[in-house]
């Protein structure tokens, strides 16, 4: 299976070269490749799986809790201002 | 040639709870920026999101009001894609199996009234906030700020059926499901605010013609009206496109209050590859049936419903029923009213006319004001009384609810009543002149006589007498 490299590397917001473009093409359709082989299964009883373990409801009481780590998830940012996360032009 | 509208609404509702979607943060508006922000709403690694109990039942409760069918099994979904206000690369939102599915919604549309299809209502987290700098807009900023706090708010998105057919059916439709949402209590739905917002697909085609046009999404429409004008400007401008021959390019457009116009965002709109996948973090929310019905004997009685129960009780008029379910406090005060002065007409014309017109002057609720329902029905009854006339007890109405005194003390107060002994006295010489009989029924021992004898000193004063001190004064006049 032949895969569009250039196409995932841009949703991917990667910049490949050319020699890595190559590279990386037959390396992502083998892996593509091996996983086409589920297709050999028959999987007409099996329930489409979206989790791997049989749990469900799993959830937490609407109650607030202050975070500790502002300071921590802030110092985080790349660059800063007026405690706010600063970014790049975003549409050219 | 004669084209068709076809509309189709995106309506994001966020959930009315404390604290986020997936995680213990605050939701409060108006903190300082990025000071209700944890590791699992600003996406750090390892971090892991637990879903909210209270989003998911608001949501079964809006899609139960909605008239939906609870999927048994729904998951949680990542939409990928980049941008400056989504931590994560991805948001948690739900995909192919949303939580509801399958409902509708009857609108009015001046008089007559339409089934509109709901296709699903699913749940998700909202995006933070962008400041951009050296521009009041995205287009021309140098930079931008992010503020994370509102990253992560719980949204339900519901999704209706292309059944809408005008920008004025859109409007409608789009008001009363916020009426409805504020009245079963999930979202306080204030577009003004943000907290329902509305995108629309628009596409036209010629009238009898099955297949739909190509669509564009119109977003950047912040109040009921803004919707209508924007959806018409939009149609018009497909349907100038279309007379000329042109072809309408499927894109996210804008719209302006200011040019009243939409504008496309960039010259060449890229098509979007969200690659969904399970969100592996989140397990699949399976609500059995206890749980359902019990949040369906929370929902009580509907608003339309309610609104018909009212017209057929109390004989109220579509209207003013209206006005009143939209306002689930105004209607309860109406009904808590109406047991103590059982002409619920009455009641009516005062809450949806004047209470209803000093609430807006003064943009407040029912709720914030110190009239309750016994003092309105105390007014009602002074006037059937005829201790006051109907004029004189709208500026006691407004005393009531400005100074937040007794009623009988506002109209003990107010110039308008007559206490002064000498015009009194004038008064009740001519009732007694006028009244012989009566007069001397009660110097004969019949002690009722008396009441008629009040009366007819209320009705020569226009109701303007102190009724206490002129039951006194015709008492001494008459020994
Ligand atoms: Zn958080």
């Amino acid at each position: 299976m032949r895969i569009d490299v250039e196409h995932v590397a841009k949703l991917a917001r990667l910049g490949l070269t050319d020699e890595e473009k190559k590279l990386f093409g037959p390396q992502l359709s083998a892996i593509l490749g091996y996983a086409e082989n589920l297709n050999q299964l028959s999987t007409g009883n099996v329930l489409p799986t979206s989790h791997a373990i049989p749990i469900k409801n799993v959830l937490r009481e609407d109650k607030v809790i202050p975070c500790a780590n502002v300071d921590d998830i802030m110092a985080n940012a790349p660059d800063e201002a007026d405690h706010m996360f600063r970014v790049p032009r975003i549409v050219e | 040639m004669n084209y068709e509208t076809v509309i189709g609404l995106e309506i994001h509702a966020q959930a009315l709870t404390q604290s986020k979607m997936f995680c213990a943060c605050s939701i409060k508006f108006g903190s300082e920026p990025n000071s209700n922000i944890c590791p699992v709403c600003t996406g750090q690694p390892g971090s892991l999101p637990v879903a909210n109990k209270k989003a998911i039942e608001l949501g079964i409760k809006a899609a139960l009001a909605l008239n939906c069918k609870i999927e048994p099994s729904s998951i949680f979904a990542r939409k990928n894609y980049f941008y400056p206000d989504l931590p994560k690369g991805y948001q948690i939102s739900q995909y192919d199996k949303p939580l509801a599915t399958g409902g509708w919604v009857d609108i009015d549309v001046d008089g007559v009234t339409k089934r509109i299809g709901i296709t699903r209502l699913h749940l998700e987290e909202d995006a933070g906030k962008l400041v951009h700098v050296g521009a009041d807009r995205i287009m021309g900023a140098e930079e931008s700020l992010v503020d994370y706090n509102r990253g992560g708010t719980p949204l339900m998105e519901i999704v209706s059926e292309p059944d809408i057919r005008s920008a004025r059916e859109a409007a409608v439709y789009t008001e009363t499901l916020a009426n409805l949402l504020r009245y079963i209590e999930v979202c306080d739905a204030k577009m003004e605010e943000g907290s329902l917002r509305c995108d629309a697909n628009v596409s036209l085609r010629p009238v009898g013609q099955k297949e739909f046009g190509t669509k564009t999404e119109v977003k950047n429409m912040n109040s009921f009206k803004a919707i209508e004008k924007a959806l018409l400007s939009e149609e018009k401008r497909h349907e100038e496109v279309l007379e000329e021959g042109g072809k309408i390019t499927q894109e996210t457009r804008f719209y302006s209050e200011e040019t009243n116009t939409t504008s496309g965002m960039r010259s060449k709109e890229e098509a979007h590859d969200y690659r969904y996948f399970p969100e592996p973090d989140l397990p699949p929310i399976e609500p059995d049936d206890k749980w359902i019905e019990e949040i369906r004997q929370s929902l009580g009685e509907l608003p339309q419903k309610r609104r018909q129960r009212l017209i057929d009780q109390f004989g109220l008029n579509t209207e003013s029923a209206s006005i009143l379910v939209y306002d689930k406090p105004l209607a309860n005060f109406f009904e808590d009213t109406t047991k103590l002065y059982d002409k619920g007409a009455v009641v009516a014309n005062w809450l949806t006319g004047e209470v209803t017109a000093y609430l807006k002057e003064k943009k407040k609720t029912i709720e914030e004001l110190d009239l309750k329902p016994p003092q309105l029905a105390e007014l009602l009854k002074l006037i059937d009384e005829g201790t006051l006339s109907g004029k004189l007890a709208k500026g006691v109405l407004v005393k009531v609810i400005e100074t937040g005194k007794q009623v009988k003390d506002i109209v003990a107060e107010s110039g308008a009543q007559i206490s002064d002994q000498g015009e009194l006295n004038k008064i009740i010489a001519e009732v007694i002149a006028n009244n012989t009989k009566v007069v001397a029924d009660y110097k004969g021992g019949k002690e009722t006589a008396l009441t008629f004898l009040v009366g007819q000193v209320m009705k020569l004063s226009k109701g303007r007498a102190n009724p206490a001190l002129a039951n006194q004064l015709l008492k001494e006049a008459l020994t």
